[in-house]
């Protein structure tokens, strides 16, 4: 299956995907949708397919992640591209290269898709300025993980058949956390009624402005919510202490067995990990069956490979139209 | 020594309430004369040895003033230069500049402060006297030699960028200071509450996801400043306010007679911290811009005279120092050649400042915090002159700067009004092309 196989897809029209701050509702269900298509096509992205045949994907990791690495690797490859992992040292100042030259250095190999992970909140728009690739935000410091917020969006999609009128909450280090941002913009411009919950030292009070509800008090909004988001305490991004110790903050704020009990009977438990067992939420949580945690892991790699073939539709429209 | 006759234009000297069509008349470097066209109807034949301009339509004002320029030598020649930073002090309108104390070593003793003198005397551009360093290092720790650097020419006292933290060591700074009526120049802000930050803290840091400075650490610094002023009879001068809470406490010391003054830059009038959206580093300054509540406070204090300087805060940087990572950029903007069009884009054209208040922040308001006599047209006073075409469309081109350094947001903007020739003791030392 070459990508003119494809079936129409929705609108789109974006060359680079920066972040979910400014698509469209249309632009967000678009994405879904082919995840979706990719789901019943590929069984669950298990086959391979032609759409990205002889273009080739550079994953450039200026942090370590080994789990977002991968399932973009698996995507492109799954879609029949070629593919090149840079990993740096997280200052590219270390080597007295510029961040700028180095990515540079990459296009100048023939690369077409720039996917970029970076501890610097805006490098992958840095890259986007400088390079003729398209660039995939793959986490950039503290500002958004559009795929990350994209899959827990598909695993709620999935799991309820919707998003529009669910109360979603978001647990956790929401100041430095991404995956927070990202969520917040999709699930806000998708119709969803979204709550941030946690230590106050660790949610910025202009975040309503993003169109959320602040709590400090899991247990009292526990039963209005459909689903539950549990963020990894960023102990590596946290600058001193933002509350007393990890057992005050598992009291407060980590997801157990008696929380579920007094949660909705279909309450979804979600975490994008890697998960902090004992802290974010209890074993039994983590493996019981409320959680859809293993299904965001699958559910990611059909969110990329979307992600990867609307990018190249676009580079194709804007190339005249050549496949 | 030049004798020079500029005729015919608009003349503003704030400092002697003057604003009319009149003729300057230089000679030996000095002022000798201005005379109104109202005083001089048959416009008297141009005296012999002299040089004429033409000054029709331009704006005739004393040269600029700024109290803090970051010239980067010694030890960041990369950046700038002194040769270059005044040539780029001159493209700017400026005649006289404080130079800051921020160069590697810091100018800490006199030999360094003479040095910059030297230096100056050596580029023959504008003038400039050296502000020597507060605290040995600029650590904030120990009293630099402040006496020994006053001999060494050193008009005022600032550890530029870095903060005098501990409140013991800078109420003794301003005792020491005071007793040789210097001001000091302090950049008020909490190192707590800035470390690590990027851009103002509000909404636009949390949408972008990145660290934020909140205007509380300026605003705390500039209350303890003003009780340490007001306890020692010390002079303080605060560099570089950006907050509403700042200004409106320098506004109340000011009535309560203490001896407090206070600058802003362009750049913090014109944009607001929705500038960072492109996370171009050319936007990150320190203090960082600000929303735009602050924004018009700050339009409020300069219009009322509680900010009686605009500074430029000259920060060259080489090129390849801001082509990284935001988070690792250094802050700063190369905007000394820019300031008079910003100015005029941010406060003239909207209308709020008239042409003589502009000037006088940059003239008699500088001049008066670092206790020098320029920045008038009196009789008797150097001939340093900037004229002004206020209708002249022009386009930044950084690459066209007198500054060794580009590092500037403004590259590419089209604005209104420029410098076209800037004067020093009666010698047209810059010219626009034409």
């Amino acid at each position: 299956m070459e990508l003119n196989d494809l079936p129409l897809s929705g609108p789109w029209g974006e060359r680079h995907l920066l972040g979910l701050e400014s698509l469209s509702s249309e632009q967000l269900t678009t994405v879904l949708d082919l995840a979706e298509h990719y789901d019943h096509i590929t069984s669950g992205g298990t086959q391979r397919l032609d759409v990205l045949k002889g273009l080739v994907v550079a994953n450039l990791f200026f942090e370590n992640s080994t789990r977002t690495r991968t399932s973009f690797s698996l995507a492109a490859r799954r879609l029949g591209a070629d593919t090149v992992d840079f990993t740096a040292s997280s200052s590219s100042l270390s080597k007295g290269e510029t961040f700028i030259d180095t990515a540079l250095t990459i296009e100048a190999m023939g690369v077409d898709m720039v996917v970029c992970r970076h501890r610097t909140s805006g490098a992958p728009h840095l890259l986007a300025r400088h390079l003729k690739a398209s660039v995939l935000n793959a986490g950039d410091g503290t500002h958004e993980h559009p795929t990350q917020g994209l899959l827990d969006i598909y695993t709620i999609r999935k799991a309820r058949g919707r998003i529009s009128g669910l109360t979603v909450a978001l647990v956790g280090d929401i100041r430095h956390s991404r995956v927070a941002r990202s969520n917040i913009h999709g699930l806000v411009t998708l119709g969803a009624r979204v709550i941030v919950c946690g230590p106050a030292t660790l949610i910025p009070n202009d975040i309503t402005r993003m169109g959320v509800e602040i709590a400090h008090n899991l247990d009292d909004i526990l039963p209005e919510v459909d689903c539950v988001n549990l963020l990894r305490v960023q102990f590596e991004r946290q600058r001193g202490a933002f509350f007393p110790s990890i057992a005050e903050y598992a009291t407060l704020f980590g997801m157990n067995g008696d929380r579920i009990r007094r949660a909705k009977s279909d309450l979804l438990v979600l975490a994008p990990g890697p998960i902090n067992r004992g802290v974010e939420l209890t074993p039994d949580v983590a493996d019981g069956p409320h959680s859809a945690i293993l299904n965001q892991v699958s559910h990611g790699l059909l969110i990329r490979m979307a992600c990867l073939t609307l990018l190249t539709q676009e580079r194709r429209r804007n190339l005249g139209g050549q496949s | 020594m030049s004798n020079l006759l500029i005729r015919g234009g608009r003349v503003i000297d704030p400092a002697n309430l003057l604003d009319d069509i009149a003729d300057v008349l230089i000679q030996n470097g000095r002022i000798a004369s201005v005379i109104r066209a109202a005083d001089n109807p048959s416009a008297s034949a141009v005296p012999e040895g002299f040089t004429t301009i033409d000054a029709r339509g331009l704006i005739v004002s004393p040269g600029f003033i700024d109290t803090h320029v970051s010239l980067r030598e010694p030890g960041f020649e990369e950046d700038e230069s002194t040769a270059s930073g005044t040539a780029a002090a001159l493209a700017g309108g400026f005649t006289t500049i404080a130079a800051q104390s921020d160069t590697s070593p810091v100018i800490d003793n006199r030999s360094a402060a003479e040095f910059i003198r030297l230096q100056a005397e050596r580029a023959g551009n504008c003038r400039v006297y050296p502000l020597g360093a507060v605290t040995k290092e600029s650590k904030g720790e120990e009293l630099a030699e402040i006496g020994q650097l006053v001999q060494g020419g050193a008009v005022g006292f600032s550890d530029a960028k870095r903060s005098v933290a501990n409140s013991e060591v800078m109420r003794r700074a301003l005792e020491y200071t005071g007793m040789f009526d210097r001001p000091i120049l302090h950049f008020a802000m909490v190192p707590e509450l800035s470390e690590g930050g990027i851009m103002h803290e509000g909404y636009q840091a949390t949408r972008l996801g990145l660290r934020g400075i909140p205007a509380a650490a300026q605003d705390i610094m500039t209350g303890r400043d003003i009780a340490l002023a007001e306890l020692t009879g010390g002079r303080i001068h605060l560099m570089c306010l950006t907050t509403s809470d700042s200004v409106q406490r320098v506004r109340t010391a000011q009535a309560a007679g203490i001896a407090v003054t206070a600058d802003v830059t362009p750049h913090h009038l014109l944009f607001t911290d929705e500038a960072l959206t492109s996370y171009d580093t050319m936007y990150k300054c320190n203090p960082p811009l600000r929303s735009s509540e602050h924004v018009q406070a700050l339009i409020a204090g300069l219009k009322d005279g509680t900010l009686s300087a605009i500074t430029a805060d000259h920060q060259p940087l080489a090129f390849e120092k801001k082509q990284v990572e935001l988070d690792v950029a250094p802050f700063g903007i190369c905007g000394i050649e820019t300031l008079l069009a910003v100015c005029i884009r941010a406060l003239i054209e909207p209308g709020h400042l008239t042409w003589p208040e502009l000037i006088a922040r940059l003239t008699t308001g500088p001049a008066a915090v670092l206790g020098l006599k320029h920045g008038t047209l009196t009789v008797g006073e150097p001939g340093d002159v900037t004229l002004i075409d206020p209708s002249e469309q022009w386009t930044v081109n950084a690459a066209a700067f007198r500054s060794k350094s580009r590092n500037t947001p403004f590259d590419g903007m089209t604005f209104t009004g420029r410098v076209v020739k800037t004067i020093v003791d009666g010698d047209v030392r810059y010219q626009t092309v034409r």
